[in-house]
């Protein structure tokens, strides 16, 4: 075996143990047990997790030796980074915290991650020349770090949210909940459906015209919306059912269509037989865990993870623009979103100063760090692109 | 100014919400932190006298009190975030691509974005973060920083200095954290002051009221991590002088020699060469990277690299005389891998391949199969001469020269300056004659005028070379920035992975109170009365935090 293989192989072998410490975190659920007492499904939960979690190391290391170079070089290698630190912070809040419930949400949002990450191209692709740096690992790996905690401080405010908001009553706070949920969903859906049509092998082929040239472009999913004034090539493959405007990716706003198709009917399917909002049918399992540890925990996370964040997203990354890109700062798209960022949580961390903004709201505003940060990886490589659009 | 005396008997400054020494709430200042309505005393300052929240009159205080409000402070960040998120809705002016039909921001925003575009472009989005409202808003974020500081900073450090062991009883009962044991040994007490000091919590002990403190420093953390970025402002803001930040660009052409700009003449570079290596998919090495070369469709850059040579022009005697050049410095530079030379640096930024250097015609009578060279001659592309003489006495008159040419409407006209489709308009003077032809040339063209020309123009041969583009900096502003960076860092890691823990034993009859403190991670010092009261009677204490929804 090379070490291509074996890194895959250790990747896909950490998220399967990943999904199976998930179900020994739910099991803890019906422990009687106390709180600080650990139960033996927390324990099975827990030790699994570091095997996965060093599996995932494995899948890293592995990879490194494969290409050369430390493999946080594209989209899919980055973000499956995101997931495994996120696995990291969830060990070490752990062990500060006992907190099994926090593994039945951190792992699931890891993995989201990890299949997301492997929508992306997985080949090995050599750097180009402005990322043939060690700070390539310095930076990048810190950031992942940085935002891997911080994706903790989600899950626990998350957590803190399914758990203290009203489900008897439809208002702002229980339609934003469900909204966060469905979005999670739809996450879901684009994996479930780009992985069936990658199974089948699914092509279309496009011509369009831009400008003064006819470009061609390869659909892996159905075409719902074809490319402006677009012509199938391909014999079989199904005909767009509309044309998209001429000034957005067709291919992509066809992903995101099917995403929310299939995300849509598989959250409608839960909808169906619970006959409840998805918050409403976790909410009581989670009876169990105090929400002040719980704001505790995800404000606590911010503290640690802001100023890892701050170290690689920012200071990192100026010294390294300042040497590949001879300006330690340009107000690139995916800079400026780093600093969106960092303003955010100093916000965050400034507000907890104030009476009033614990609980409830301190944990609507880890949901909003956490969305700016997915903001800053999907949308800023899809649609503002710019220095960073590497994948 | 008026002063308050406490009961315990220390003097507290005007506006003091909780006594300096013995935390007593000083009745009528109880509104100011929003005691008077709640259980628990607000615990941010330690209840000190702020400037911001005790003078109101004059319009320094109005000022001051302003920019003094943490509430202030988050506006300014959440509005400097909004308006960040908006200067990416549409690339900058400066990263309007360099292949878009038109660069010209007023054209390009409509045309690439429509009406949305020309809106953006209007209200001046396109050059948002250099926009004077912008910078206004980051100089207010350094005014808050200043102010907030120094509002909080010198009370706070003045206060736990001041503080006593003995603390008032209500004091305690509204800490957060609070216990009351009826019964309690003396035995008892002293092996929670030993476990206390295992822990390396400093001990106060005054009559036998104890304060148990550790982490008083992290407190200092927010001014600290301030200061960093006052200074990183401070340095933004120098680097507007032109002497401590330099920012240049030059194109260098292959075996050219020039002037490099902005250090006065005095540093002159040559561009030796210029390679751009791509990754070989035949290589062994590149193996492993096949799959995605192949998907990529292009080959993937793996090397941008100048070669180049700095002179330094020694001062010579004679003004205007052309000055003596010394080499300094031999060597590449690459992406990642700058040249530094005497405070300047210089970064591989850009390149121009295959520019024509050098062409060299010949004429040769039109109906001559084999083309025979009547005479040739050579066109330095960067300098055409007006008139080339051939040696057969043909001479040869350039009426217009196109260094890039392309076809406007039928008008030819060129792209740009540089050399990259040369085309000419040539008259062709024969010997001894003045009956001139008009001739057209360029790469694949070769148009006669009218049609009757005796003589016809070929391309013999041509010479082409790469270009560097290099930016030239030199910022002096960099250590400031560091400086600044590492104290925001200090800062930053001193005020959240440190903890300010306080708690404080009472006795009272022949019990006690237990009432703790800390600044933040409650979850830590609840953890740290546990061991500490493990081994005794004493009653764990009660959080008693009122989490509002």
């Amino acid at each position: 075996m090379d070490w291509i293989s074996i890194s895959s192989f250790m990747l896909y072998t950490a998220f399967i143990i990943y999904l199976i410490a998930t179900f020994f975190f739910g099991a803890t659920i019906k422990d009687k047990n106390k709180e600080h007492k650990k139960g033996i499904a927390g324990t099975i939960g827990i030790t699994l997790t570091i095997i996965g979690f060093l599996a995932q190391m494995g899948y890293f290391i592995a990879r490194w030796i494969a290409s050369g170079h430390a493999p946080v070089s594209n989209q899919f290698e980055f973000v499956t980074s995101f997931g495994m630190t996120m696995v990291l912070a969830f060990i070490i809040i752990y062990f500060i915290y006992r907190l099994s419930i926090l593994g039945l949400f951190a792992l699931p949002v890891a993995m989201l991650l990890i299949a997301y990450a492997s929508m992306f191209p997985t080949d090995i692709a050599p750097l180009v020349p402005s990322l043939q740096s060690h700070w390539l690992y310095i930076h990048v790996t810190t950031v992942a770090l940085g935002i891997g905690i911080l994706g903790i401080s989600f899950v626990a405010g998350l957590i803190y949210l399914i758990r203290e908001v009203d489900q008897s009553v439809r208002n702002a706070n229980s339609i934003w909940l469900e909204i966060v949920i469905y979005t999670l969903f739809l996450f879901i859906g684009y994996i479930v459906i780009t992985t069936a049509f990658s199974i089948t092998d699914y092509h279309a082929e496009f011509e369009y015209p831009s400008d003064n040239n006819v470009l061609t472009v390869e659909y892996r999913l159905p075409a719902i919306t074809g490319p402006n004034e677009g012509n199938l090539l391909s014999e079989g493959a199904m005909q767009p059912w509309f044309e998209s405007p001429s000034w957005v990716d067709a291919k992509k706003l066809n992903t995101v269509i099917w995403s929310f198709f299939s995300g849509s009917i598989i959250y409608g399917l839960i909808r169906l037989i619970f006959r409840k909002r998805f918050g409403a049918v976790v909410q009581p399992f989670l009876k169990k865990a105090k929400p002040d540890l719980l704001d505790e925990i995800s404000y606590r996370a911010v503290a640690i993870g802001f100023p890892v964040f701050t170290l690689g997203g920012l200071i990192f990354a100026a010294i390294w623009a300042q040497i590949a890109w001879d300006r330690f700062w340009g107000w690139d798209p995916k800079e400026v979103w780093a600093l969106v960022t960092w303003f955010f949580y100093a916000a965050f961390l400034h507000l907890r100063l104030s009476r009033g903004w614990h609980g409830k709201k301190s944990a609507w505003l880890t949901v909003g760090g956490f969305a700016i940060i997915m903001f800053n990886i999907i949308a800023v490589n899809l649609i503002l692109a710019g220095l960073h659009s590497y994948a | 100014m008026k002063k308050i005396k406490c009961e315990c008997g220390h003097i507290n400054p005007e506006g003091t919400v909780l006594c300096e020494a013995c935390g007593k709430p000083i009745e009528e200042n109880q509104h100011i932190e929003g005691n008077d309505k709640r259980k628990l005393l607000n615990m941010r300052y330690d209840g000190t006298a702020r400037r911001s929240l005790t003078y109101n009159r004059s319009i320094v205080d109005k000022i001051w009190s302003f920019f003094s409000s943490v509430k202030v402070g988050i506006w300014l960040i959440v509005i400097t975030l909004i308006a960040s998120a908006i200067g990416t809705i549409f690339p900058q002016e400066m990263y309007i691509p360099a292949e878009a039909p038109s660069r010209d921001p007023a054209i390009f925003y409509e045309a690439e974005y429509g009406i949305f575009g020309k809106i953006y472009y209007q209200l001046g989005f396109h050059n948002l973060f250099s926009s004077w409202w912008y910078m206004i808003l980051i100089a207010l974020i350094g005014i808050s920083l200043v102010i907030c500081s120094l509002d909080r900073f010198v009370p706070l450090y003045k206060a736990l200095k001041k503080q006593k062991a003995k603390r008032h009883e209500t004091f305690l009962s509204r800490q957060r954290l609070f216990s009351e044991t009826k019964q309690v040994s003396e035995e008892e007490k002293q092996k929670v002051v030993e476990a206390l000091k295992k822990q390396r919590y400093n001990i106060q002990n005054e009559n036998g009221h104890i304060l148990a403190e550790k982490g008083r420093f992290s407190r200092w953390g927010p001014y600290v991590n301030h200061i960093g970025l006052i200074i990183i402002l401070l340095a933004a803001l120098l680097r507007f002088t032109p002497f401590l930040y330099l920012d240049e660009y030059v194109w260098v052409r292959e075996g050219e020699e020039k002037v490099i700009p902005g250090t006065d003449g005095e540093f002159y570079i040559k561009n030796k060469a210029f390679t751009l290596d791509t990754y070989d998919i035949d290589d062994v090495e590149n193996e492993r990277f096949k799959e995605a070369i192949k998907k990529e469709g292009e080959p993937i850059a793996e090397n941008y690299e100048s070669d180049v040579v700095i002179y330094q022009a020694e001062k010579s005697a004679v003004t205007g005389a052309e000055p003596e050049l010394k080499k300094i410095i031999e060597d590449n530079i690459t992406v990642n891998n700058p040249l530094k030379f005497s405070g300047f640096t210089l970064y591989q930024a850009g390149y121009q391949l295959n520019e024509f250097k050098t062409m060299s015609f010949n004429v040769h009578e039109k109906n001559d199969p084999e083309e025979k060279a009547l005479g040739t001659f050579t066109i330095d592309l960067m300098s055409p001469e007006r008139e080339y003489k051939l040696d057969n006495g043909f001479r040869v008159k350039v009426e217009n020269y196109y260094p890039d040419y392309y076809l406007d409407n039928g008008e030819p006209r060129s792209e740009s300056k540089y050399p990259r489709n040369p085309a000419f308009v040539l008259w062709v003077y024969p010997p001894g004659s003045e009956e001139r032809e008009l001739s057209f040339i360029g790469i694949g063209k070769n148009i006669e005028s009218q049609g009757e020309n005796k003589y016809k123009i070929g391309i013999e041969d041509f010479e082409m070379r790469d270009v560097s583009g290099l930016t030239v900096r030199r910022d002096y502003t960099l250590p400031l920035f560091i400086v600044g960076a590492a104290i925001f860092m200090i800062g930053v890691i001193q005020g959240m992975y440190w903890y300010h823990r306080r708690i404080w034993i009472h006795p009272k009859g022949d019990g006690l109170l237990l009432a703790a403190h800390t600044n933040k991670n409650w979850f830590g010092i609840k953890k740290d009365i546990e061991k500490v009261i493990s081994d005794t009677e004493i009653n764990m204490v009660v959080d008693q935090q009122e989490l509002e929804d």
